[in-house]
């Protein structure tokens, strides 16, 4: 590819990025949303955050780890009972690597 | 003193989640230049486009030979999550004014999102009044800051100098154990822990799908659940 072509695949790519991201903020300003939409919106984080979380704790690289020699699921579940009861993102992000890089050391 | 508290409050509570985004700046930064491209269109792509997935597809392809068509459509597809970020965030923001929208959409990356939505999901009180609006446009503007200024360092940083991110540290561990903190106070009610444990047991079989669809379908069968547990009652 050109170096004109790069740069406007990186624009357009660019463009298109942004107007995904603006859709309904832009969208849905004045009015109320339609009321299936909000609907399904209720339920959204929720799912949207774990599907972010549970792949990442049972796959190492690339492939399903379900044992319990997965060090990411081990430092995971650990630190998932700290997010509990804590809600805390640092106490989380410590427990997780803490236990994680002990796992790593020790093992 | 336009820039009230809930401006820093935005700053402060993304602080942790900096760590997690750092080192993937800085891949995607060494990843670009390492592909052969410029480091204008390095840094150029970082700053248009403010969203490294659909960055280091773009750079393999580019560097693969592959037509502008297929790399346009192979990131807009990795891209489709944030419409479903716009259409969440839109009963928080939606009221506020266009630019700020505007402003708050260019900054919608996933971690963005996960600190917002989680914070607002679980918040009391009324959605509609102005001033609400308006401390959760703050909230979430200085979140969105503080990530792209970290983003675009580290990206430059990458650039320079190559990442030589330590990889001992596993330090992308940090990114799942910062949504996991977030996802619990978005668990409110059974409907919502329905979705949460839908969504990620589709997630895991989903996983092996390309361009992030694994993330859309487990959204989408969460929503689902969600929705029948709420019927039920």
């Amino acid at each position: 590819m050109s170096a004109a072509g790069i740069w406007l695949t990186v624009i357009v790519i660019g463009a298109l990025t942004f107007a995904l991201r603006f859709s309904f903020l832009a969208l849905f300003g004045r009015g109320e949303l339609p009321g299936l939409l909000e609907r399904l919106l209720v339920p959204l984080p929720a799912a949207v955050l774990a599907a972010l979380v549970v792949p990442a704790l049972f796959y190492t690289g690339g492939s399903l780890d379900l044992s319990l020699s997965n060090e990411r699921l081990v430092a995971g579940g650990l630190a998932a009972v700290v997010a509990w009861r804590t809600h805390s993102v640092l106490l989380t992000i410590g427990t997780g690597m803490g236990i994680l890089l002990l796992l790593q050391v020790v093992f | 003193m336009w820039l009230k508290h809930d401006f820093f409050s935005g700053v402060r509570d993304v602080a942790p989640i900096l760590l997690g985004i750092a080192p993937f700046g800085a891949i995607s930064g060494a990843a670009a230049v390492g592909a052969g491209l410029s480091p204008e269109v390095a840094f150029g792509m970082s700053v248009l486009i403010f969203a490294g997935a659909s960055q280091l597809a773009a750079v393999q392809l580019i560097s693969g030979g592959a037509s502008v068509l297929v790399v346009v459509l192979t990131a807009a597809v990795i891209n489709l999550r944030f419409m479903m970020y716009s259409a969440s965030l839109s009963p928080y923001l939606g009221k506020l004014p266009a630019a700020w929208k505007a402003l708050a959409a260019y900054l919608l990356v996933d971690q963005a999102y996960a600190l917002a939505v989680s914070r607002f999901a679980s918040e009391e009180g009324p959605r509609e009044e102005p001033e609400s609006s308006r401390s959760r446009g703050l909230y979430f503007l200085g979140a969105g800051s503080a990530l792209w200024v970290v983003w675009q360092a580290c990206t430059a940083a990458g650039i320079l100098l190559g990442a030589r991110v330590p990889e001992g540290l596993s330090l992308e561990f940090v990114i799942p154990l910062t949504f996991m903190a977030l996802l619990f106070p978005a668990i409110t009610d059974r409907p919502t822990a329905a979705a949460a444990l839908a969504a990620g047991l589709v997630a895991v079989a989903a996983e092996p799908l390309p361009l992030n669809l694994g993330l859309v379908t487990a959204a989408a069968a969460g929503v689902l659940v969600g929705m029948l547990a709420e019927r039920k009652g």
